[in-house]
């Protein structure tokens, strides 16, 4: 099937941010995908603040399923957390599990005053009663596939899309 | 009863046989070899097609546990073990609870025996008072009750003023004397051979030295007591070395191995194994390469089996806390074949080591086939092979390094003065 | 008759750490990656993450050792275990109940992990053999064996000071006998790559051919320090000071004891570790142990972390 351009969904995201700017954001992106769309707005918007990273893989609910991830990175928050606006930014919107762990150690660093959610792609599905506030693109996808942001030795993001029952 | 043994490849040692013979049997003894005597009527013909027909074997280191001992083994459940293996001489350690010093305990521990009509028992009466190496026991009485030979238990040696006098009084009387070679204050708490095995588990040592020292003193002892001795379950090349110069220069020494030393190495303790918990200690494998040979010089006389069945919640332990000693009277025999195979012997060579040969170091008539002679017999077939298994072995040991392995060798019957006393 | 490493199931995976002998480098690497995002939680606000919620761990020490238990009941309770501490020493196994008794009873109380300190070598695998399949056993010192998360932590802490394993030359100094330490550090110095590990001792201290573990052998502090990157001291334990392998202290410290002098010998960049509890003024100058080539605090801190690794390794790694 045709997947839609990555780069294409990140413009209309960090548009749909910039005309709300009225507030000062923290941005704190997830592992991986988050992390690298995280960067590419912090440039694109011009924030001033430090960009914060979550490796929420300690705050997995399905950690007595799976174990642990093989490569955890650290999580690294270089502001404080306590009273500030964050905006989380991952890739993809599912269920809204990773969201829930994101959120949860988050509060493990400080009480912020408020957080919001930017999504590259919500691909529906829900689990959790999560919400994103800024949506670059909205996609139907089968529920037996996965799909994944990639990002290429020149930065460009790009989207691949998996069957669930194969390994990566 | 009249036996006839048709078909069966004999093997005597002793009188340099190695034939298909039959070999008939009355009133406990051997009457015939080969043809049949005037009006031999056999009430029991066993066809030993394919199988071996040899001297019952003889052990000299069968724990049987009683005094004392019943919660790691019973005379009734090791004696039948003996048969099942084809044994049936045994020399018992004099190491029970009370220990084998008075005549009282040597005659019951016979009596009992007896009583079994399985294997003959002989037991070591112990050197000096409740082992302790202070006072000498009365062996001229001990002797009368039935201990033909003296020793000490496992690793305690008396101190060298009393080992001598305990030789010189014992060959006053033409006793030998048995000994292990430890010197106990190199040995400590050691569980281990002193050597890479040891240094990467963390285990406490025995160094060779503790046993090359001893041997160095009993020599010497020999030289100036004139007693007869042997050195139990040697472990060390070097202490091999020393005693083949020693026998060289005419001293009356002899010596045994025993099959774990045979065929293992510390390399086999593995990830803690208990089993592999020995006295001696399991050394390196340039040590049992020599013991292999030095059964081949000749420089040791026999191949013990060192049964020491412990119970199973004695090995469920860290190893250095765990009983020492393995099972093994009914591996014996399969070893023993094992280690001839290995390298290259005839079956009559193999087998005197633990027919003839004991027998001889024993002091004992057994261990030979020839006619008159009482008719302890082993049959067994030499391509049979057996997985070692709880259930297989009869010992109430279970303790074996050589658990789960195949082994050569299967006695299918055992006869003790005439009488079929195993059968499978 | 060697059966295959206990630690790992058939398919390769740690299901329990009893020593870092026989260990791949990447299971050790990845137990020291997973401890570097642990280091960040003991540095935040709320010291705890939920990963370990509802499991039960259970610190069996048969010998007794508040340190070490200590660090690790505070990796367990960041990772939101519920903790249970039996003192073995002084309980069951003075009324006769063996060891493997107290174990399956406490398996019987639903336990997830036992973390086993005992004084004989070898008690560790015996529990990992005879646990049921879904417990995790570490060993936190056995005998004269092991001490594999001691010998993770300096591993970690190694890494953060020096980066590469590739190019340095160790030495650890002290009693390598008696120490299950020094034996799990050489196996994981070994198993990383480094080039040159060295072993400085009197001969009373050194076990029979330790060379065969892959370690260069000096009795000699001036010759053993020289090109030096990483000091490794252990421990001596006071027994050992006087009597057949010491004459005294104060010998030992003339001789091996680490002063400014003899450090100023190593690389100057050379950072100097010990797992403490330090024996100043026999081991070690108080002037080293608090000087600025000193890791050994910092080593306290990446040891929670290690054994918070470590714990949720284990426990994420299904039978």
């Amino acid at each position: 099937m045709q997947l839609p351009d990555a780069e294409k969904a990140f413009d209309s995201l960090a548009k749909k941010i910039q005309a709300d700017a009225n507030k000062d954001f923290t941005l704190v992106g997830i592992h991986t995908g988050g992390v690298w769309l995280a960067e590419r707005l912090h440039q694109a918007l011009g924030i001033k603040q430090p960009l914060g990273t979550l490796d929420v893989a300690f705050y997995r609910d399905d950690f007595d399923k799976i174990g642990l991830h093989p490569q955890v990175k650290p999580s690294e928050i270089p502001f404080a957390v306590e009273g500030a606006h964050i905006l989380l930014v991952d890739d993809v919107l599912q269920t809204g599990r990773t969201i829930r762990a994101a959120i949860n150690e988050l509060f493990d660093y400080g009480r912020p005053a408020s957080i919001s959610f930017a999504a590259l792609v919500d691909r529906g599905g829900r689990e959790l009663p999560i919400a994103a506030q800024y949506t670059g693109i909205m996609l139907e996808l089968p529920a037996d596939k996965m799909l994944e942001l990639k990002c290429g030795k020149n930065g460009k993001l790009s989207f691949h899309l998996y069957d669930k029952s194969l390994p990566e | 009863m009249k036996i006839h043994i048709k078909n069966g490849r004999l093997i005597d040692p002793k009188n340099g046989i190695d034939a298909v013979q039959d070999i008939f049997i009355a009133k406990g003894k051997i009457v015939a070899i080969g043809a049949a005597p005037d009006e031999f009527q056999a009430s029991r013909v066993i066809d030993a097609q394919s199988l071996v027909v040899c001297p019952g074997l003889v052990d000299l280191s069968v724990r049987l546990r009683e005094p004392g001992l019943e919660y790691m083994a019973t005379l009734e459940s090791e004696m039948a073990a003996a048969v099942a293996g084809g044994v049936t001489s045994i020399a018992c350690p004099p190491d029970t609870d009370p220990p084998l010093d008075e005549p009282g305990l040597v005659e019951m521990l016979k009596h009992r025996a007896k009583s079994l009509h399985q294997a003959h028992v002989y037991p070591i009466g112990a050197l000096t008072q409740g082992l302790k190496g202070e006072r000498l026991t009365e062996m001229a009485e001990l002797n009368d009750a039935g201990c033909v030979v003296f020793g000490q238990s496992d690793g305690l040696l008396p101190n060298l003023r009393v080992l001598m006098q305990a030789m010189l009084y014992a060959s006053t009387f033409g006793f030998s004397v048995w000994l292990r070679p430890q010197e106990i204050t190199l040995t400590g708490d050691g569980v281990a051979h002193d050597g890479e095995v040891a240094t990467r588990l963390g285990l406490l040592t025995v160094p060779v030295c503790a046993e090359t020292i001893a041997i160095g003193n009993i020599i010497l002892l020999t030289k100036e007591t004139g007693v007869r001795v042997h050195l139990c379950r040697i472990s060390s090349a070097e202490g091999l070395a020393m005693i083949r110069t020693a026998r060289q220069q005419g001293l009356p020494i002899t010596c045994d191995v025993s099959i774990n030393h045979l065929h293992l190495s510390d390399m086999d303790i593995g990830f803690f194994d208990s089993n592999c918990h020995l006295m001696p200690p399991l050394r390196s494998s340039s040590d049992r390469d020599a013991l292999r040979h030095g059964l081949l010089d000749g420089t040791i006389g026999a191949i013990c089996s060192d049964h020491a069945p412990v119970d199973e919640d004695a090995k469920l332990l860290p190893f250095g806390q765990s009983e020492v000693g393995a099972t093994g009277v009914e591996l014996l025999l399969p070893l023993t074949l094992k280690w001839g195979t290995e390298m290259r012997l005839p079956l009559l060579n193999v087998l005197s080591k633990i027919t003839s040969d004991p027998a001889r170091i024993l002091g004992i008539d057994a261990g030979h086939l020839s006619l008159g002679s009482a008719a302890d017999i082993c049959i067994f077939d030499p391509d049979h092979y057996w997985k070692v298994t709880s259930s297989a072995i009869l010992s109430q040991g279970k303790n074996t390094p050589f658990m789960g392995m195949e082994i050569p060798g299967g006695v299918k019957y055992t006869l003790v003065n005439g009488h079929i006393v195993y059968e499978h | 008759m060697i059966n295959r490493n206990p630690q790992l199931d058939e398919n390769g995976v740690l299901q329990h750490l009893l020593t870092t002998e026989g260990l791949p480098a990447s299971v050790l690497l990845h137990i020291l990656d997973t401890a570097e995002s642990f280091v960040g939680v003991t540095e935040r606000d709320v010291k705890k993450i939920p990963l370990l919620r509802g499991k039960s761990i259970f610190n069996l020490f048969f010998e007794p050792s508040t340190r070490t238990r200590t660090t690790f009941e505070i990796a367990a309770k960041r990772l939101s275990a519920d903790v249970f501490n039996l003192n073995i020493a002084v309980s069951a196994q003075s009324k006769g109940e063996t060891l493997l008794d107290t174990v399956n009873n406490l398996s019987a109380m639903n336990a997830d992990m036992f973390v086993v300190r005992h004084a004989q070598s070898g008690a560790a695998h015996l529990i990992a053999k005879h646990v049921q399949a879904d417990i995790h056993v570490i060993n936190a010192g056995d005998g004269s064996h092991a001490h594999p998360t001691q010998a993770l932590l300096d591993m970690f802490t190694i890494r953060r000071y020096k980066r590469d394993f590739r190019n340095l030359r160790v030495a650890i100094i002290g009693d390598i006998l008696h120490s299950r330490v020094a034996r799990s550090q050489i196996h994981a110095l070994t198993t990383l790559g480094v080039p040159e590990v060295r072993v400085i001792a009197p001969k009373t201290l050194l076990p029979k051919m330790v060379e065969r573990l892959g370690v260069h052998v000096y009795h000699d502090m001036a010759k053993g320090l020289k090109d030096i990157d990483v000091l490794m001291m252990l421990r001596l334990q006071n027994e050992r000071m006087k009597g057949a392998n010491l004459p005294s202290p104060e010998e030992y410290f003339k001789y091996y004891g680490l002063t400014p002098e003899k450090l100023s010998l190593a690389r100057r960049d050379a950072i100097v570790m010990h797992p403490g509890p330090m024996n100043r003024g026999v081991e070690i100058d108080s002037e080293v142990a608090d000087g600025k080539q000193s890791v050994i605090l910092p080593q306290v801190t990446f040891g929670i972390a290690v054994r918070m690794a470590v714990m949720s390794i284990l426990a994420g790694n299904q039978v």
